[in-house]
């Protein structure tokens, strides 16, 4: 029995070494930047569209998206060699839905103001193609602590671009950042006005696509020449 | 590991899968019901209370409903209704009905400076239901504040008829001229400030504009009646002296004519 525990005790050993090893953060540091869910594989357009207009329900839709990627990719992963393979697609969006109902009954009971102003957008995160993307194309072949991570990076990577283009879209649509003025008076007063484009989803189409320049102009790497 | 390319595999794994789903999801909308029903609550006393001032703080919201608003239902014909739950009644639902079975709720509010009638609103805006709150001065006509909600209005366009400055701007304005609904809220920009009936819109959600304004008549034409009974009830005690000259019964006056 003393040998079990510390043929565990190893085991946890080994286990925690590589909780941080440069592979997994690699999967949290990638999507970030060179391997970017919403710049890079173009996924989850719609929904950094529509909830862009302000960084509030931004960061609450970045932190729902995380929290879903993450938790859906770490269930899917444990139980992946159980999954009926003609039905494993059904298996994932039931997992993703039922996360996705869950974090919006949370929102509602926790910052009911919040999610009134989300409301539809919540609900749709099990569209959202980042998700079950990364249950296909990770969890379904990975164990699940990288299976974790890679979701939680998707989920930040998603994050980063939403708050992103959210900012860019407040200030200059609405001259505030979180509900705080940040463009003076004076300048209102010099003829500024906001503008009415930003607050269109078609200026989020435009943000996006100057960083997806930005980026592939700095790394050639990533052009896809085909 | 079983053959999990079976078809019996298949379906008891779908039928397993679907009933643990169904039972954490059961579990969690209830136990989070109470929550999430004590949310809504203070959420409706909020708007509510947000029509006549601002207040953030839970407690203080609690508190100032509790020590201020009289709730009355009333019906079509503007009497007071005794017996129904002014904070349970629906408005949607009520609108819906009858003449004869509607039961409205009215908010009254009493301030140091007089009574504020708070007048619930619904209707429709541009893709889901849009509701809110306007409270009138004593002349039932005189527009004391308002506060507006909705359920799906388009993130900074449309949904930006709950913000302090298209509300504010109600302030002081006023629903009708000789009980004709005149209020109007102009598509985009350039109300004049002097027009006593005329507000900014939203620009690029003209339909959401339209939508508040259409709720703002509905609710006039509905609680016309009861405002018109009171305003003549008003009238006739003026002349024995039982009441005490107040600053509150001046402005009664002032207003009723």
């Amino acid at each position: 029995m003393s040998q079990a525990t510390e043929s565990t005790a190893v085991a946890q050993q080994q286990n925690k070494e590589a909780l941080f090893s440069p592979k997994n953060r690699r999967l949290v540091t990638d999507p970030l930047t060179d391997n970017n869910p919403i710049t890079i594989q173009v996924l989850g357009l719609c929904s950094a569209l529509a909830v862009t207009t302000q960084v509030k329900p931004a960061l609450i839709m970045a932190i729902c998206v995380t929290v879903v990627t993450a938790f859906a990719n770490l269930i899917i992963s444990l139980i992946r060699n159980g999954i009926p393979n003609r039905i494993r697609m059904i298996v994932q969006l039931v997992v993703i839905a039922t996360l996705v109902v869950l974090v919006d009954q949370v929102l509602r009971a926790v910052v009911y103001d919040v999610s009134k102003q989300l409301s539809v957008f919540i609900g749709l995160i099990i569209t959202n193609c980042i998700v079950m993307g990364r249950l296909e194309a990770f969890a379904m072949g990975n164990k699940p602590w990288p299976s974790f991570l890679d979701g939680i990076g998707n989920g930040l990577g998603y994050g980063v671009i939403l708050v992103m283009v959210a900012v860019l879209r407040e200030v200059f649509g609405a001259g505030t950042l979180l509900g705080f003025k940040v463009i003076p008076q004076f300048i209102y007063d010099a003829g500024y006005t906001n503008n009415g484009v930003m607050v269109t989803p078609a200026a989020a189409m435009f943000i996006i696509g100057i960083i997806i320049w930005i980026q592939r102009a700095r790394n050639p790497k990533l052009v896809d020449i085909s | 590991m079983p053959n999990t390319n079976s078809n019996s595999y298949t379906f008891i794994y779908a039928s397993v899968l679907t009933l643990m789903v169904a039972v954490a999801l059961a579990a969690a909308a209830t136990g989070l019901k109470p929550i999430q029903q004590q949310a809504i609550d203070l959420d409706k006393k909020r708007s509510i209370l947000n029509a006549v001032a601002t207040f953030s703080d839970k407690n203080q919201i609690l508190k100032e409903y509790a020590e201020k608003v009289t709730e009355v239902v009333i019906d079509k014909q503007g009497n007071e209704v005794q017996g129904a739950k002014a904070f349970d009644l629906v408005l949607k639902k009520e609108f819906k009905k009858p003449d004869a079975e509607r039961k409205l709720p009215l908010y009254v509010y009493n301030s140091p400076e007089g009574k504020k009638y708070i007048v619930p609103m619904h209707g429709a805006g541009l893709w889901d239901e849009i509701w809110g709150y306007v409270a009138l001065d004593e002349d039932m006509n005189t527009i004391k504040g308002t506060s507006f909600d909705h359920k799906g209005e388009t993130p900074g366009l449309g949904a930006e008829i709950n913000q302090p400055w298209f509300k504010t701007q109600f302030q002081g304005k006023q629903l009708s001229d000789a009980g004709v609904f005149k209020l109007d809220i102009i598509k985009g920009k350039g109300a004049d400030p002097n027009n006593k009936f005329q507000v900014d819109g939203i620009s690029g959600a003209t339909i959401t504009g339209d939508g508040v304004n259409a709720m703002m008549q509905k609710s006039f034409e509905s609680y016309k009646p009861y405002f018109e009974r009171i305003k003549s009830a008003a009238k006739q005690p003026e002349q024995p002296v039982t009441h005490p000259p107040s600053s509150t019964e001046e402005q009664t006056q002032e207003g009723g004519e």
